[in-house]
């Protein structure tokens, strides 16, 4: 799995995910700057890492959204090509319009840095291949602006063609507010577009795969990945 | 008036969010307004204000420049609403 993370002034998670990846695929992600016009060739799986690109100013991720190399990463979703955005990443794709919708400030407005857990929606995407349907995964949160929300006929499209991947869940995976971290709309963390060969994700799979930090619950998202490029060679 | 290299004009962009979007931060400041004794306060929303020089003097054309402007990066039109304003 060829793998390219961008780099916006301002993100600071883009290290954790390059580590994860190197980590996970036995491949060194390329680490390319946003005023970059094109991917490194043979790119199989953009990466947009989280942070606070531009500080967040105007709105999170709007400007990045609007950096050079954005074009080239909708030209290689639209050739089909996979794309994962995580947490700033989530926001970048939203404001890019490849996911619908948008990331508001938290309902009880505040910073959130912790644990949840999730529940894996279906197990048929390459973002999901490497959990099962219906598993409960704890990784950690952190965000101020993560509460998703979309017009209720984006929700309805999303649900009704099984495109909300992940949610935030009770331990036991039941859905409940007190657990639904920031207040998105259907408890959404993460979400795929139409075609499916994108996701946007709040909370930070990379930061569980190694146990001498922790849970490693976030291996499966990378392992599936890496599993769903092995499959097609 | 002659043709002027440096004519300019004052334009005001404002992005308001789209009724029913949920406002946690105007709900926050109408909150705290009311814990000051503030009266008669009904509701707060929370907007921005761009205030923007224009090149030239071209209303026409400052105003299709600032629209450019607001629907690719000033309002995120999912959730807001933007008003232009060209004040010469």
């Amino acid at each position: 799995m060829k793998s390219a993370v961008l780099v916006f002034p301002g993100i600071n998670r883009e290290r954790d995910m390059a580590r994860t990846l190197r980590l996970i695929s036995g491949q060194e992600p390329a680490m390319v700057w946003h005023a970059d016009t094109a991917l490194p060739a043979g790119t199989d799986l953009v990466v947009i890492p989280g942070g606070f690109s531009y500080g967040d100013y105007l709105r999170c991720g709007a400007i990045a959204a609007r950096a050079p190399i954005m074009n080239a990463v909708r030209e290689h979703a639209a050739r089909g090509g996979l794309v994962l955005g995580v947490c700033n990443g989530f926001q970048i794709l939203c404001e890019t319009g490849l996911l619908p919708g948008v990331l508001m400030r938290n309902a009880a407005l505040k910073f959130i840095c912790k644990d949840v857990y999730l529940r894996v929606e279906r197990s048929d995407t390459p973002f999901t291949c490497g959990y099962n349907a219906g598993q409960v995964i704890r990784v950690p949160v952190a965000h101020g602006e993560g509460n998703y929300v979309a017009d209720a006929a984006t929700v309805a499209a999303l649900e009704a063609g099984g495109r909300v991947a992940y949610r935030y869940c009770a331990p036991d995976g039941a859905l409940d507010p007190a657990w639904n971290v920031n207040g998105a709309i259907n408890s959404i963390a993460g979400i795929l577009n139409e075609r499916g060969n994108v996701l946007g994700l709040m909370p930070h799979p990379e930061n569980h795969v190694e146990s001498s930090i922790g849970p490693t619950d976030g291996r499966g998202l990378f392992a599936g990945l890496v599993q769903h490029f092995a499959k097609a060679a | 008036m002659p043709e002027s290299g440096l004519a300019s004009m004052k334009a005001r962009v404002t992005v308001t969010l789209k009724s029913g979007v949920l406002d946690p931060q105007g709900k926050a400041i109408e909150g705290a307004l009311k814990s000051l004794g503030v009266s008669g306060v009904a509701s707060v929303r929370q907007g921005k204000v761009f205030d923007i020089e224009v090149e030239g003097a071209d209303r026409a054309r400052a105003e299709a420049a600032l629209k450019d402007a607001a629907e690719k990066l000033l309002a995120n039109t999912v959730i807001e609403n933007y008003r232009i304003e060209v004040v010469g």
